[in-house]
């Protein structure tokens, strides 16, 4: 299973409002393929809206973005799918009636073909399609470590295995860019570890650019390759982690305004 | 996902089996072949309450299809039905159809009124949705009794001409009951196969998150709509075979209260199972039963004003007492006990 690795995505002026509250304001990046970019921000600066509006949840009132070229803002969700943008939720949103193997199975349906009749008669066809997807499917629990819950209901499952579930679900939709909101949050670091891990693994076997949201910056400064921080909706900064990690405005973002602290110390 | 002790998959193929061994072909291939022998066992009595159940089965399945996979509440089951039996009996009526001919289109034309019906699922979910489907309850009915009463005869009871089968005219319960138990057991494995392929997994995505569904590729609006034409679509199976069970129809046995005991039975036999399913419709039926045996009982130890009320209330109020008791101590009905029952048959002795 190989990815195309010629993905580009490209955000242009992108702004998003609900009612008066500004949301995106102007928001323009782009990403090479085969790039962790990271989003990173103080809460409520507007990164997961940025990934609602990739995913198709959100729609932006002005802006474009362009997948490969091809403006996809406009696109309904599932259409943007079938296209090959896939995400992991910060809430983990699985099936929570369905196994960890079916989650997956069902991350699959735009690529298992076969109609109503032929699932019903589940015969020929529709029983070699189930069982090619499930050679895809089996090669990403390969990769998450997941088979010994292939069979467990999700709902039974602990947290962190959710994680890596919803994670598996995203990637058996064979991602040509894949958006993780908060793929380590909750978790201890033993599991950011093993989490930090499978997105390395993904990105080197699959060679498709990653967006991440993230709030551990260690974590953020190790693997991703590029990061732009978003403060209000505003981008701040745009650049290679240790660019970032030196630009004032982003120090700002995060500890204050150092002229001001300066004041108030002067005068204490 | 319990699976037969000891027994192991080596390939895909085996794994994604619903019959795995040897000894389970052996039995399904005896219960089905044993179907056959059934009318020539069983009285006329027992016969017509088995038909009756079977053709409940096909209707509950559809139900359990849209409620049970996909999680959209449907109060109008009963009416769907209804649309079948009605189509039925007007083209073979004033039409001059045959049976055969009929059916299809009898059950194509309630599965299309039922994907109108569902039309609303598109933008409200849960309780709002219900009361939509409610609309169809009470639409339906005034349709059929006030429209064209030259055509469906009104509030009366119109009989209808017994199917034939290569000549033979089908006019007994016992011929009647081949027809029944082919569409039923025809629609168990359709039904079955359908919960675990491809649309199924969409349907219970939908079910359980919406949002994530369409996100992962899942079109909803179609996949809604899919889910409630194959439900009205059974329900008009079973109108059609509900007819030539009863060989009249009238519009009072497709009412509102039908469409609760539906309801009622896939919720008792586990919202999302095949197997529960017909679990579910046996065991109110045999309530139902159960209850009109024990209502003249009861109602005798009574003076004759209070005992008629008595006798009239009790299949309505033990079939209440019985929700709620599953609701409250089983919720996932008598398919999670059955799971439970394999489970520790499986395991035996190390049961836990």
């Amino acid at each position: 299973m190989s990815s195309a690795n010629s993905t580009s995505i490209q955000v242009k002026n992108l702004s998003l409002s609900f009612g008066k509250v500004q949301a995106l304001q102007d928001i323009s990046f782009s990403i090479a393929s085969n790039r962790i970019l990271a989003l990173i921000g103080p809460n409520g600066a507007g990164k997961t809206s940025m990934l609602n509006c990739i995913s198709g949840f959100y729609h932006p009132q002005k802006g474009e973005i362009l997948f490969n070229g091809q403006d996809i803002s406009k696109l309904s969700p599932s259409k943007r799918a079938k296209l090959g943008i896939s995400r992991t939720f910060q809430n983990i949103e699985l099936y929570t009636g369905l196994t960890a193997l079916d989650n997956l199975m069902a991350a699959r349906h735009v690529y298992i073909k076969y109609g109503p009749l032929g699932g019903s008669f589940f015969f020929g066809r529709a029983r070699q399609e189930e069982i090619k997807n499930r050679r895809v499917v089996e090669e990403i629990i390969d990769l998450l470590e997941m088979e010994n819950i292939r069979y467990q209901v999700v709902e039974s499952l602990a947290y962190g295995l959710r994680k890596r579930v919803d994670l598996g679900r995203a990637l058996s939709l064979e991602p040509k860019l894949l958006l993780l909101d908060e793929p380590m949050a909750g978790m201890n670091v033993e599991e950011k570890e093993d989490m930090a891990r499978f997105i390395l693994d993904i990105q080197e076997l699959k060679k498709i650019p990653i967006i991440i949201v993230e709030h551990d910056m260690g974590v953020i400064m190790d693997i991703s390759q590029q990061v732009v921080v978003l403060d209000f909706g505003c981008k701040l900064a745009d650049g290679t982690p240790a660019e970032v990690k030196n630009d004032e405005k982003v120090i700002q973002a995060y500890l204050g305004k150092e002229t001001s602290s300066n004041q108030e110390t002067d005068q204490s | 996902m319990w699976r037969p002790c000891g027994v192991l998959d080596d390939t895909y193929e085996k794994d994604i089996a619903i019959i795995r061994t040897r000894p389970q072909w052996i039995i399904t291939g005896l219960s089905l072949f044993s179907l056959i022998f059934l009318p020539m066992m069983v009285s006329g009595y027992v016969l017509t309450t088995i038909n009756l159940t079977a053709v409940c089965i096909i209707s509950a399945l559809g139900l359990n299809v849209l409620t049970g996979l996909t999680g959209q509440i449907s109060l109008g089951q009963g009416a769907f039905m209804g649309v079948g039996g009605y189509s039925m009996m007007v083209l073979m009526n004033h039409f001059g159809f045959s049976f055969w001919l009929a059916l299809p289109f009898s059950v194509l034309n309630a599965g299309f009124l039922g994907l109108l019906f569902g039309l609303p699922s598109l933008r409200i979910k849960g309780f709002y949705l219900a009361m939509a489907t409610l609309a169809a309850q009470f639409m339906i009915p005034w349709a059929i009794i006030y429209i064209r009463p030259d055509l469906t005869g009104g509030t009366s009871t119109v009989s209808i001409q017994a199917p034939s089968f290569f000549g033979i005219s089908l006019t007994t319960q016992s011929h009647i009951y081949y027809v029944i138990m082919f569409f039923t057991v025809l629609i168990i494995f359709l039904v079955r196969n359908l919960a675990r392929s491809k649309i199924g997994r969409a349907f219970v995505a939908i079910r359980d998150n919406d949002l994530a569904a369409e996100i992962m590729g899942v079109e909803i609006f179609s996949y809604k709509l899919l889910s409630f034409f194959i439900c009205s679509l059974l329900a008009g199976l079973a109108g059609c075979l509900w007819v030539i069970w009863m060989g009249a129809i009238n519009v009072d046995s497709f009412t509102l209260h039908e469409s609760i005991w539906y309801l009622g039975m896939i919720i008792v036999g586990g919202l999302g199972s095949i197997p529960g399913t017909i679990f579910g419709v046996i065991f109110i039926r045999a309530l139902e039963l159960f209850a009109q045996f024990l209502g003249p009982l009861i109602a005798s130890y009574f003076p004759d004003a209070i005992g008629a009320s008595i006798k009239n209330g009790i299949s309505p109020f033990i079939f209440g007492l019985v929700i709620l008791l599953f609701l409250v101590y089983e919720p996932r009905g008598l398919a999670h006990r059955w799971e439970i029952t394999k489970h520790f048959y499986r395991r035996w002795p190390f049961s836990f």
